[in-house]
């Protein structure tokens, strides 16, 4: 019977999401500090604090790993894939709960981590192997393997901010891939590089662990190197660990979430917050390459609000934001205490046929939200954006497939 | 069977095994070393040149300044440039460290949102790194004395001593201030002004001697003192070194590194979540 290497324990990790950060944004300085003090001075304490809010990346998550297990974890962007894999890396700690180990970890959470531009191929193979946690003495004694998985043997005291980005995944990569931890934990890291390559790394880890019975653990959007690569498989959906199982089975209830496609209404009878959506609606018209999409929708003014404005996001079925539309850039909804209508158009790019979903923003400025609501309707394309192509789509390719045009140049005389 | 684990990841456990891991990962800490002092002389077009004309150029308008215009005494027999470059090697090695430091959490913003290891070791190499300056602008002084020939004395057996001084001096209190830097950024305004507030109470362009009686215990508190005028008594081998005052000046040295490392170590945790 297998004992676990890896026992995850009612985990949750929380952030403090600031309202009020203004343009500042995320840093917070001194000056802010300080003014917030002296105005706190003469005001309750909830007031100051009713500026942040807690975001819950991960919210009691319990799970446990075999020796040898290649585990895959999915999940759509914000699902706190990346937060547990940043917690288990210990780069940042966990609110409450716990994680217990058994042997090294390493993790790539990015390809070529402390590269240096300035610095040779040679010398970067040894900075990033320190980084990554080899020795000198084990970066020494697999040199010359890592240096022919990369392919890039011409070019090793050459700068690197002279590689091509091809070269430069390769042996990034091609570190990573010789480090030798009981525990690999792999962030999507193999969304750049060529096709080819990516099967090479792939067939890598594969074999480190099959062979060395190494465990993985692999994140991914790519639900076919999963399929490939894992055994079992993790689905988060905002903070919660929400199905595990054989990979077969949680793929498919992944892909099964989009399946069933949003409507293209949704309604909602009581807004949240000061001002929000009450209902939004899709309508698709006109042909491909030039599709248009009237979005309806309408807002409430609960209470008093800066004025604000709106911007819609459209995602893919692998949960990627791929564009924002954002009609006028001026805040236009003032406060106001009725229900008011507006619709939007927007000129869709030439996308690839798959289901899409829309998100629908609204707040006073960029780094301050009065509403959000996210993929609540959807729209599908299934036609190509290339008249006459039979051939499918696939997203590694692209999203959008732009109008080309071909012209042979004549000779000049 | 009991179960064994290596590694156990909770809220507020990485204290634990804090100074373990500092050990496990010294490799990381030569090689970033060695990384940041590459770069470094490979990016600047003149290189290695410029530590020694910065020092050099210092040097030069300080003896003006403070020897010839304001006519302020040296120490005992030895050539005001001489006194002068004495000093400013320990506080060149101090600023270029504070300025270093302060910055480099946030120029490596990538490796500690990426990777796990005692970010104690950043700020660490960057004093390093500074270091080297250091020993370049060092190789100057030397030239410099058989230029004026000057013998040091005796005593500067206990340059090491002062040396390592001024390094626990350096660290600690780029140490509070970096950690400081990734919490306000602020700091990056604040730092410069510092280092250009503390070239002018700290004694590199005059003596200590010139100091008032009565104003002596503020002055030692700056724990710079105590550093540059022990480098003039190792070098020059005239001034007489008080020792009241380096015991002052060691106080606060021991004090900022406390508080530095406890400081530091308090808010390292958060840093992948603020930077």
């Amino acid at each position: 019977m297998p004992q676990p290497i890896i026992k995850v324990d009612h985990l949750s990790k929380k952030f403090m999401i600031q309202h009020e950060a203004g343009a500042g944004g995320r840093y917070t300085s001194l000056r802010d500090v300080i003014s917030d003090r002296v105005r706190g001075i003469g005001k309750k304490k909830e007031q100051t604090r009713a500026k942040e809010e807690e975001f819950w990346a991960l919210h009691d998550v319990s799970f446990e790993v075999e020796q040898g297990d290649r585990v895959g974890i999915i999940g759509r962007n914000g699902a706190g894939k990346s937060t547990l894999l940043k917690v288990l890396s210990q780069i940042t700690e966990p609110s409450s709960g716990s994680i217990r180990i058994k042997g090294r970890v390493a993790s790539l959470l990015e390809v070529g981590t402390g590269f240096h531009p300035e610095l040779t191929g040679r010398e970067n193979i040894f900075l990033n192997g320190a980084i990554l946690g080899m020795s000198r003495a084990e970066i020494k004694r697999k040199f010359d393997e890592i240096v022919a998985f990369a392919e890039t043997e011409k070019f090793l005291d050459t700068p690197v901010k002279r590689y091509s980005s091809g070269m430069y995944v390769r042996l990034a990569f091609a570190v990573a891939a010789h480090l030798e931890p009981e525990i690999l934990v792999v962030d999507e890291v193999l969304a750049v590089g060529d096709s080819e390559f990516q099967k090479k790394c792939l067939g890598k880890m594969e074999e480190v662990s099959m062979n060395q019975g190494r465990t993985v653990l692999f994140v991914s959007h790519n639900m076919a190197a999963i399929e490939n690569l894992c055994k079992r498989a993790l689905l988060f959906d905002r903070g919660l660990l929400v199905k595990e199982g054989r990979v077969g089975d949680v793929t498919m209830a992944y892909q099964q979430s989009y399946a069933g496609i949003k409507g293209n209404v949704w309604n909602r009878i009581i807004p949240l917050g000061n001002l929000g959506f009450t209902s939004v609606e899709v309508l698709i018209q006109g042909n491909q390459p030039a599709y248009e999409l009237k979005i309806k929708f309408k807002v409430l003014s609960k209470e008093r609000h800066k004025k604000a404005f709106v911007a819609f996001d459209i995602s893919n079925s692998l949960g990627i934001t791929i564009m924002q539309a954002l009609p006028v850039l001026d805040p236009f909804i003032d406060f106001e205490a009725s229900e008011r209508s507006y619709s939007v158009t927007i000129k869709l790019p030439p996308l690839i046929p798959d289901r899409y979903l829309i998100s629908a923003w609204c707040g006073p400025h960029f780094s301050e939200t009065l509403s959000w609501e996210k993929e609540i309707i959807g729209f599908e394309i299934i036609d190509s954006p290339t008249v006459g192509r039979n051939f499918p789509h696939v997203i590694n390719n692209g999203f959008i497939v732009p109008e080309s045009n071909l012209i042979a140049n004549e000779k000049d005389i | 069977m009991k179960e064994e684990f290596d590694i156990i990841i909770e809220q507020g456990r990485s204290e634990r095994n804090y100074w373990k891991d500092l050990w496990r990962f010294r490799e990381l800490f030569y090689i970033l070393s060695w990384r940041d002092i590459k770069v470094r002389y490979k990016q600047t077009v003149i290189g290695a040149a410029w530590a020694i004309i910065r020092p050099l150029l210092t040097m030069i308008v300080f003896t003006f300044v403070f020897g010839k215009v304001a006519k302020l005494p040296s120490e005992g027999n030895a050539p005001y440039a001489l006194m002068v470059f004495a000093g400013l090697l320990p506080w060149q090695f101090f600023s270029s460290s504070l300025t270093e430091a302060s910055n480099s959490l946030i120029g490596n913003t990538n490796l500690i949102t990426k990777v796990y290891f005692p970010r104690l070791i950043i700020p660490a190499s960057a004093v390093i790194t500074s270091f080297v300056d250091f020993a370049i602008s060092f190789g100057l002084l030397v030239l410099m004395m058989i230029g004026y020939q000057y013998t040091p004395s005796w005593q500067i057996v206990f340059l090491p001593i002062f040396l390592l001084l001024a390094f626990v001096t350096s660290f600690g209190v780029s140490l509070y201030l970096t950690a400081l830097n990734v919490k306000y950024r602020d700091f990056r305004y604040i730092i410069p002004f510092i280092v250009q507030f503390g070239l002018y109470v700290s004694p590199v362009g005059f003596s200590s001697t010139i100091v008032p009686d009565q104003w002596r215990f503020l002055y030692a508190c700056n724990p710079m003192v105590s550093v540059i005028d022990g480098f003039r008594w190792c070098i020059l081998g005239e001034a007489n070194l008080q020792w009241d005052m380096l015991a002052i000046s060691m106080v606060v040295t021991a004090l900022f590194l406390v508080i530095g490392i406890r400081y530091f170590r308090k808010t390292e945790k958060s840093f992948a979540d603020n930077i």
